[in-house]
């Protein structure tokens, strides 16, 4: 479907107003791959996707996709290779939900011309596989949390990217929709690097994760390797009790608070 | 994820015209309305006649000699006056647009940054005290322009951060800098010897279309165009700022270079219009938000329709403000309030809009 990208984090540290947030983060996500950011609250995981999506520059090291600098492109041209589901959004303005979906078309047009009828089918499609086609003549703004979540999973979706980034890409979704999403996110073939707090999430869908803790990468690799019970008890402060799935088999941790 | 449709269907958008339709429509109305212009005043010129003299002025047709003073009328003052009005309805609307999408919020108009009380000072200043005389008639054209161009360079320096121009700061410091010109020019009419001095002031600031000539119009014609063509190209990028900086990075629209860009724009339409008809309000507010409710918040189609709904409702504001009281005329100002807040409250009852934000 889209063409997917090496991601390579090498070296990076982001500074925000003289804190430096974090600290000589490399990171690899191979072509197709979904790679998880998994840590606890003000870990460093936004600040870090930020600089991915280019809303911040590293202060040292590089972001590079496919060996090209992230940050020596231009925006647009970045926008045509990165899409992002940034955790804030505001609309000051009552866009209807395609018009939101249309905006992930941006980077394609040019600066005069509206969307092509092609862009409209796109948008169709896109908004149809998040479960949202019902919602295309709705105000974005009239729309519960996990309406506005999918809405704009699918604006990502029409940016055609190869590497998508996703900050929380499960919040406000119900349990059904969680599941949907992190499995359509792979489906559509972009590398992915996803920010998640539900650790068995991030275990069931993810092919390699990185804990970060205090802006720092403290581990790495396999979900079932990654996620043993010594790391999380020294990184979130719970004892974890790994189980497997009855039906599935797959890996599932039981949390509660260390004794 | 295509079969489950769980949502319950909620209120659909607000019923919406198409625009391009709804702007050709608009254009027609306001070639009427031009024509209107030229035909009624203090002395009516038939729809035919008046035709027929503009025609003249174009083309450089001959005319009779005793249709003089009548092409005078029509050629010199009401013709000028009335594209004049045009021009500056379209420019409030459309920097009306700029200045919502800059500052992300739908209450601001052209004048939150503080440029129509910056503009205020320089015209005072020549109205008030007398400055620069010897630049004639362009005397408070050209210092209203000026101030309000420094105006805007003290909002921008006295706003701007390390991170960029932030859209509350620019607010609070347009707001706060507005203060702070008023007092100047409070100060200048009370320092004033002119007993008229506060009556002159207040006329300035409420607007009016009268100082026209084929002098000013080109000017302001020119900046309006460029201004207006500017925004024509980026109104793509203004959608995605209105969804947030991170947004609007994401889809690769650099947020505070495209706010330094609409800054720029801003302060030189807004300047040049201000400088040739005073700070007439209320349209740079009202006129965003009813291309809104009527074609949506895509600033494509409300870039389309905005200006030449100011254009319209300015050419007849003005026509009402020089014949409903002739030979005296009103204040520009006070028809855009009349005529704009409950023509406002009306459309805001309007279901489904929700003027940004809930």
């Amino acid at each position: 479907m889209t063409t997917a990208t090496d991601l390579t984090v090498d070296g990076v540290s982001v500074e925000l107003a003289g804190a430096r947030l974090v600290h000589d983060v490399g990171l690899r996500a191979a072509a197709g791959q979904v790679v998880g950011l998994v840590g606890p609250n003000g870990s460093g995981k936004s600040t870090l996707l930020r600089c991915v999506y280019r809303v911040l520059r590293p202060a040292a090291g590089a972001v590079r996709l496919d060996g090209d600098d992230l940050h020596a492109l231009t925006a647009r041209e970045a926008a045509r290779r990165v899409a992002a589901l940034p955790q804030e959004h505001s609309a000051e303005f009552d866009f209807t939900v395609a018009e939101v979906v249309a905006m992930g078309r941006l980077p394609h047009r040019r600066p005069l011309a509206g969307p092509s009828g092609a862009d409209h089918e796109r948008c169709a499609a896109a908004l149809r596989r998040v479960g949202a086609g019902h919602l295309a003549e709705r105000g974005f703004l009239s729309l519960s949390g996990g309406e506005k979540q999918r809405v704009l999973i699918a604006r990502a979706l029409v940016q055609e990217p190869r590497l998508l980034v996703l900050d929380e890409p499960t919040n406000h979704l119900d349990i059904a929709h969680q599941l949907e999403v992190l499995a359509l996110v792979r489906e559509a073939g972009p590398t992915v690097l996803t920010a998640l707090h539900d650790l068995n999430l991030a275990a069931g869908h993810c092919d390699l994760l990185y804990v970060l803790r205090a802006g720092r990468i403290v581990a790495s690799g396999p979900p079932a390797e990654v996620l043993e019970p010594g790391l999380l008890a020294e990184v979130f402060g719970v004892r974890a009790t790994p189980v497997r799935h009855p039906v599935t088999g797959a890996l599932q941790l039981l949390f509660d608070r260390l004794p | 994820m295509s079969t489950r449709e769980t949502s319950p269907s909620g209120p659909p958008a607000a019923r919406r015209i198409p625009a391009l339709p709804l702007a050709a429509g608009l254009a027609a109305v306001l070639l009427v309305s031009l024509l209107c212009g030229v035909s009624l005043g203090a002395s009516g010129i038939g729809f035919p006649h008046a035709l027929r003299l503009v025609a003249a002025g174009l083309t450089g047709g001959r005319l009779d000699a005793d249709e003089a003073s009548a092409y005078a009328i029509v050629w010199q003052i009401r013709l000028p006056r009335t594209v004049l009005a045009a021009v500056v309805g379209a420019g409030l609307a459309a920097t009306g647009v700029a200045v919502q999408a800059l500052v992300r919020n739908a209450l601001a108009d052209p004048f939150v940054l503080g440029i129509s009380s910056g503009a205020a000072v320089g015209a005072n200043a020549v109205l008030l005290l007398g400055a620069f005389a010897s630049l004639g008639v362009w005397a408070i054209s050209a210092s209203a322009f000026g101030s309000a161009l420094a105006a805007m360079v003290l909002v921008y320096l006295a706003a701007r951060t390390a991170a960029g121009l932030t859209p509350l700061r620019l607010v609070l410091t347009g707001t706060a800098l507005s203060y702070g010109f008023s007092a100047v020019t409070s100060l200048m009419v009370f320092a004033s010897a002119r007993g008229e001095a506060a009556r002159d002031a207040m006329m300035w600031l409420l607007g009016s279309l009268g100082g026209a000539t084929w002098g000013s119009v080109p000017i302001a014609a020119a900046t309006v165009l460029a201004g207006l063509a500017y925004l024509a190209c980026a109104a793509g990028r203004l959608d995605a700022l209105a969804m947030g900086d991170e947004t609007s990075a994401s889809l690769g629209v650099d947020p505070d270079r495209l706010r330094r860009e609409l800054f720029t724009v801003t302060a030189a339409v807004t300047g040049t219009v201000v400088a040739v008809s005073g700070a007439i309000g209320f349209v740079g507010l009202l006129m965003p938000h009813l291309a809104r409710m009527l074609v949506g918040a895509g600033h494509r189609r409300v870039l389309l329709v905005a200006p030449l709904a100011g254009a319209v409702l300015l050419v007849w504001v003005d026509i009402a403000s020089r014949t409903l009281l002739a030979p005296a005329e009103l204040p520009v100002g006070i028809f855009t309030a009349v005529l704009g807040v409950p023509a406002f409250l009306l459309l805001m009852r309007r279901r489904g809009y929700t003027f940004g934000g809930r």
